[in-house]
């Protein structure tokens, strides 16, 4: 073993608990990390990634067992030490950043409170001393006001602040090794590209080792020296990452990028079935939307693009009745509908239907597959019966499912097949217009290709329009048509994909394309640059 | 203005609208009882003209809003009336005010309920917190099934194991905490003994097990699992981490039974003889001494709405998203 090793994972076996017996998740995967390191470990969710990354501590979550294997750090069998001295070493040697920052800040704490506090428990420094250091990483991790955030609680502060709030929590006691598990999974992209700097920077400055956990190979390029690929709890391959980015050896990693193979040419049309006209819109005093007008042409993938709070999902709200504007109108084949949702007809609510982020809780869990297409198959074109059956057994084939669903729960089904009932269930009504709201954010790459072409391939055969929100840049690059880019509430841009995807951007698309992660592993460095530039960067990614 | 004191204020104003509904509740529901007191008093055997003569001179004979409006603008002046009973046909008015006969007894119950608080609410966060702990231990199952057993007795049956086991088998304490004005403090605290360990066997249980379950509902939260990998010990996570977010529904359920402390004690007052408002207000309804009755009934529901008050409040003040505004 050499010297400068301080990790080393051999044959890990893990088990997890379910249907009453346990069940192999990691299958006997090898793992090592040199001092100031930084692998990287990808793979869609279920690789085991998470369960791998935590087994680096000898923790396991409840329903979760180290089988066998040895794990060495730093000269001791994590395996065979007691509880007690594992639990010295989580917090101090080894830290944790987690995927949600802000449900993994304790809401009860200040900010300055938890982040010192491995460092107190361990013993590592006194807290007058780690109080002052904490305020010297929350500067090194560019945080605003770094003397006075610490006060405040998390709610206080926005996501991409509590991110770099944890990466200084867990730095707090200088481990030798931090676990990012997904930490900017859930921010923004124009966000996400800081959070990253500040954590690159981090680990270089202190000389850290770290195992970086993401689906996203481009996230996993800024961060990682080595990427190692993991599937069904298994390696699927490790290399280098110019090597792993240049020359993938498996089918499976060049998969792990498939969606961003996907390309639609574009195409336009005069004739338009909805209409947004100068809507403004408020939740009670609060201003959302400003004087937001949008055409979406018939038959076409109208994408919505902007960050969190940009007034995406808003404006969905206002053309399905859910919020009625403050002024302006929505046309729905050149007459306006009623701005209320009581005040429409029957018939004007089938022709608008909607799909929603999380298919989770977007489904009844106590239906079956059969009763939640079935509904609206007798709702809104009042068929009874056999009737009912057929057209059910139709639409399951039409999104490429057959009948053995029909008796099934949505508990029983995966993430990918409860999207598709969602998109069976909005076409039972037989709609004009879809509204997707980020439908495959919650999705896997691999996952989220499928469930893209099944949409343009239902487009192309039954002429459906799309209104397409989302922040994926890699989204809308695949199956839109013309763009619509909103910020704060306002429509910035709107055009044909082509014109919108090339030069010259206003600032604000330059920036959102620009936060977009490459492959390239010098992306973050320039973009990092480039964005110290645009005076609107803090705004928009802390806003 | 401070947001948590504007919600206190509205939550005041709230109560007192609240009281006034119970008020309505409670006279209309009197109204409801058959029979009053004159026919109590006066028994059967009473002529048409003093049953009249006495419901004259009671104010019974008056229509139901007037009396209502006498009884409630008495109220808001703090006069809570005159009992009926004394005020028999033979003349002699010997008849005493509500507030004499509720007030030491109020008095009586509240020396209980606070002593039994001190001892079960202590108790049941500590056996809560340490069962949330040790959760599938023997000691969790043990808590649990004891506290489930005392909980599942009746009142009076544990009542009389323990003046069984500890007054008549081993005279230790008194079987009887017959109380008044002048017992001193000492005293009442050794008569009380028997009668605030048996509501502190009723009241344990349900208090213990929302401890646990509150505490044991946030340990799949993230942030504790944050806190685990930070390396904290288990009853580091559990006090600093897991039990600052479980205040709310802890407070919401002490609340609910320390009210039934106040309000719900009656059995127990009788098997030690204990007199205390339970037993008052039981008497005053067999006899059909309305002003006595009512002012019971506003007492209880008063208790209710001012512990229902703390408990909000307590949530509010543990919460920091609603104590720190953004």
């Amino acid at each position: 073993m050499s010297e400068d090793l301080l990790l080393h994972m051999k044959d890990i076996v893990i088990d997890g608990f379910s249907d009453e017996q346990w069940h192999p998740i990691i299958k006997g995967v090898s793992l090592e990390l040199k001092r100031g390191e930084v692998l990287g470990l990808i793979g869609e969710s279920g690789a085991g990634k998470s369960t791998l990354g935590l087994a680096a501590m000898a923790f396991g979550r409840p329903g979760i067992r180290l089988t066998s294997g040895e794990i060495w750090f730093d000269g001791k069998d994590l395996m065979k030490i007691s509880e007690a001295e594992r639990q010295a070493l989580r917090g101090s040697r080894i830290a944790y950043v987690a995927q949600s920052a802000a449900a993994a800040f304790n809401p009860a704490h200040r900010l300055l409170d938890q982040t010192i506090e491995a460092s107190l428990a361990h013993g590592v420094r006194s807290a007058a001393e780690a109080a002052e250091d904490a305020k010297s990483l929350y500067a090194a991790m560019d945080l605003p006001d770094p003397k006075n955030i610490g006060f405040r609680y998390p709610h206080q502060v926005s996501g991409g602040q509590l991110q770099r709030a944890m990466t200084a929590m867990a730095m707090s006691a200088r481990p030798d090794l931090i676990i990012f598990d997904e930490p900017t999974t859930a921010l923004d992209v124009t966000t996400q590209v800081n959070v990253l700097a500040a954590m690159r920077e981090a680990v270089d400055r202190f000389n850290t080792a770290a195992i970086y956990i993401t689906h996203d190979l481009a996230v996993v390029a800024q961060m990682a020296d080595r990427i190692k690929v993991l599937r069904y709890g298994e390696e699927v391959e490790e290399a280098e990452t110019q090597e792993m980015l240049s020359n993938p050896k498996e089918a499976y990693t060049k998969s792990l990028w498939a969606v961003r193979s996907i390309q639609k040419p574009a195409e336009t049309s005069d004739d338009y079935v909805l209409e947004i006209k100068n809507v403004t819109a408020a939740y009670g005093t609060v201003p959302v939307l400003h004087d937001v007008s949008i055409s979406v042409p018939r038959g076409k993938t109208v994408a919505v693009v902007g960050e969190s709070g940009s007034g995406k999902s808003t404006t969905a709200r206002v053309v399905t009745g859910l919020l009625p504007p403050k002024e302006g109108a929505v046309l729905f084949n050149g007459t306006p509908l009623p701005p209320e949702l009581k005040g429409r007809s029957k018939d004007q609510l089938q022709r608008i239907q909607m799909i929603y982020q999380m298919a989770d809780t977007a489904m009844n869990p106590r239906h079956t597959v059969r009763e939640i297409i079935g509904r609206p198959v007798e709702f809104y074109l009042g068929l009874k019966g056999r009737a009912v059956d057929a057209r059910v057994s139709e639409l399951l084939h039409l999104i490429e499912l057959d009948d053995s669903f029909l008796d099934r729960y949505p508990g029983e089904l995966s993430g990918g097949q409860k999207q598709r009932i969602c998109i069976a269930r909005a076409l039972a009504a037989e709609p004009e217009v879809i509204i997707c709201d980020e439908v495959t954010s919650a999705l896997d790459q691999v996952v989220q290709e499928g469930i893209l072409k099944l949409l343009m391939k239902l487009q192309k055969e039954l002429g459906i329009t799309y209104i397409f929100i989302t922040h994926d840049i890699a989204t809308v690059q695949a199956i839109s048509d013309e763009i619509v880019v909103m910020w704060m509430g306002k429509v910035v841009e709107q055009g044909m994909k082509d014109e919108i995807m090339q030069p010259p951007y206003p600032e604000y698309t330059e920036l959102l394309l620009s936060s977009v992660p490459t492959m390239d592993p010098g992306w973050l460095k320039g973009a990092v640059a480039a964005r110290k530039e645009l005076s609107i960067a803090e705004q928009t990614g802390e806003a | 203005m401070h947001p948590i004191l504007t919600t206190v204020l509205q939550r005041l104003a709230l109560g007192v609208l609240t009281l006034f509904f119970v008020s309505v509740i409670i006279f209309s529901s009197i109204e409801f009882l058959p029979g009053d007191f004159t026919e109590a008093v006066l028994g059967q055997t009473a002529t048409e003209e003093t049953v009249a003569a006495f419901r004259r001179e009671l104010g019974l004979d008056q229509p139901a809003y007037v009396r209502y409006f006498d009884w409630i603008g008495a109220l808001a002046q703090g006069d809570l009336g005159t009992s009926f009973s004394g005020r028999a046909s033979s003349g002699i008015d010997r008849s005493r005010p509500v507030i004499d006969l509720v007030g030491p007894r109020l008095e009586n119950t509240l020396f209980l309920a606070t002593m039994t608080a001190i001892i079960a609410v202590p108790l049941a966060l500590t056996l809560g917190i340490l069962a949330a702990l040790y959760r599938g231990s023997i000691f969790d199952r043990g808590v649990n099934a004891v506290t489930l057993t005392t909980i599942a007795m009746p009142e009076f049956l544990v009542a009389y194991i323990l003046i069984l086991f500890l007054a008549s088998l081993n005279p230790i304490f008194p079987s009887l905490a017959n109380i008044n004005a002048d017992t001193p403090f000492w005293e009442r605290v050794y008569k009380c003994a028997l009668p605030a360990m048996t509501l502190t066997l009723v009241i344990v249980a349900h208090m213990m097990r929302m401890t646990r379950a509150a505490i044991i509902n946030l340990l799949a939260s993230p942030y504790i699992e944050m806190a685990r990998l930070k390396g904290l010990s288990p009853r580091n996570v559990i006090l600093t981490h897991a039990l600052p977010n479980a205040w709310a529904p802890i407070a919401n359920v002490v609340a609910f039974n320390l009210a039934y402390l106040v309000v719900g004690v009656v059995v127990v007052e009788v098997v030690f003889v204990y007199p205390g408002v339970g037993q008052l207000m039981v008497d005053a309804v067999t006899t059909r001494d309305i002003p006595v009755v009512q002012a019971c009934a506003l007492i209880f529901a008063a208790t209710y709405i001012v512990l229902n008050l703390l408990a909000d409040i307590i949530s509010i003040v543990t919460n920091p998203r609603l104590l720190h505004p953004r």
